[in-house]
């Protein structure tokens, strides 16, 4: 049997949905034995590969990057989760879009910083004036609240997709915890 | 049948079940008696009903307007749809749209697991919001010395106005403006610290069904509220009457 193609992806959130990812503890190896997982960042590879079957992206769409990464992920993978309360609502990151941009780099790297003052420009990529959820961006097959979603709701979710079912979380998964 | 002078006895269809009661009892007081759930939000059992939410709306055969069970009184012979896919829709939107209104961030919110918001939502099926985001600047009003305003949570509900008046008979919340500009205020708007009229009873804040109103020194998730005095503060008024 081939083994089903699975990648996780951190955009604007916490990781705290990648700590609840590891809680499945050792249904992890069970897991193993059904999936590889083919770009994480808890494994190596640096590129978003071709061909995934299941996507699960944590985080907000908060940087000119994570909107050019998500489009590159809704592209590459036939199934797209949208993992948390940061990529199902926007969450904790969304909270500054109550505020202009310019005053919020300018209360960070200006007013608050006490050596080197100056708003980044180079290298860190350009934040977006509203942060989004994914689906104001892309396509998302799969929505999975929570901050975090337990690593129960995480496991069924994988579980049933390998099983070609669509999960039904709406029993269990609830914004905010 | 007469039993009090003016009020009949109607039988009626909700949700196919035959059901019975006083023609002054509304839709949604006669579905509870016969075990029919009806999702609400505005509505709390001891306070007067307003209609404002919208997730009471359910069809009336004959009516090609939705109704808002909690204050539509039952006719003989009504035959009232409480599930169907239209309404499941609109309930949705409705929540949706509450959501998306405000900054609902319920992770890091006083009421955190305990709101009737976020329960709600959840057993609609609103486990995304297919609108944009407003994120409106809110104010968050901690002057009064032991209770917080964060209007960052609020629906405008009106349970804490018609608390206020109704049985603390204080009558300090009231509305001001309309739309998504309308907001809850503390006497003529005057932070809540330095409202005269306020008791400091704080019935608000228990029936409050979010994070708006809530206790000072809660963390997010430590805000339970404490309904059980309405039931019997709102009996005795009646029996005052």
């Amino acid at each position: 049997m081939t083994k089903a193609r699975v990648a996780t992806v951190w955009l604007d959130g916490c990781s705290g949905c990648h700590m609840s990812l590891l809680d499945m503890d050792e249904r992890l190896i069970l897991l193993e034995e059904k999936i590889d997982l083919v770009y994480s960042p808890l494994v190596d590879g640096k590129e978003f590969p071709e061909n995934v079957d299941v996507a699960l992206v944590e985080g907000s769409i908060s940087t000119e990057e994570d909107l050019h990464k998500i489009r590159l992920i809704r592209k590459n993978s036939k199934v797209l989760i949208s993992l948390g309360d940061c990529a199902v609502t926007g969450n904790i990151p969304s909270m500054r879009t109550v505020f202009p941009l310019e005053k919020v780099l300018e209360r960070i790297y200006d007013e608050n910083a006490t050596i080197n003052k100056q708003i980044p420009s180079k290298v860190v990529p350009r934040l977006l004036e509203r942060i989004v959820p994914l689906h104001e961006v892309v396509d998302v097959d799969v929505y999975l609240p929570g901050c975090p979603p337990s690593a129960e709701n995480i496991f069924f979710a994988i579980s049933e997709l390998l099983e070609g079912r669509t999960p039904d979380l709406s029993s269990t998964a609830r914004f905010g915890a | 049948m007469n039993t009090e002078s003016g009020v009949d006895i109607c039988t009626l269809i909700i949700e196919n079940h035959e059901c019975g009661g006083r023609s002054n009892q509304t839709i949604l007081e006669v579905a509870e008696e016969n075990g029919i759930f009806i999702p609400t939000l505005c509505r709390l059992a001891g306070l007067s009903n307003i209609g404002a939410c919208r997730m009471c709306l359910v069809e009336v055969k004959g009516s090609n307007k939705l109704m808002p069970a909690c204050v539509t009184k039952i006719q003989e012979g009504m035959e009232v749809t409480v599930n169907s896919e239209r309404l499941a829709e609109y309930r949705k939107l409705t929540l949706e749209m509450l959501l998306s209104e405000r900054n609902h961030i319920c992770s890091v919110c006083v009421a955190n697991g305990h709101c009737d918001l976020q329960s709600l939502a959840q057993k609609l099926g609103v486990n995304h919001i297919t609108m944009p985001y407003i994120h409106p600047l809110m104010p968050v009003d901690a002057s009064h010395p032991r209770f917080i305003a964060d209007h960052n949570r609020c629906i405008l509900c009106t349970r804490c106005v018609r608390v206020c008046q109704e049985i603390e008979g204080a009558h300090t919340w009231d509305l001001m403006s309309r739309g998504t500009k309308a907001l809850v205020i503390s006497d003529m708007n005057k932070p809540w610290g330095e409202s005269e009229s306020c008791t400091g009873c704080g019935k608000c804040v228990q029936v409050c069904p979010t994070g708006a109103l809530s206790e000072k020194g809660q963390a997010a998730g430590e805000m339970l509220k404490r309904r059980s005095f309405l039931p019997y503060l709102s009996m005795m008024r009646e029996v005052g009457k």
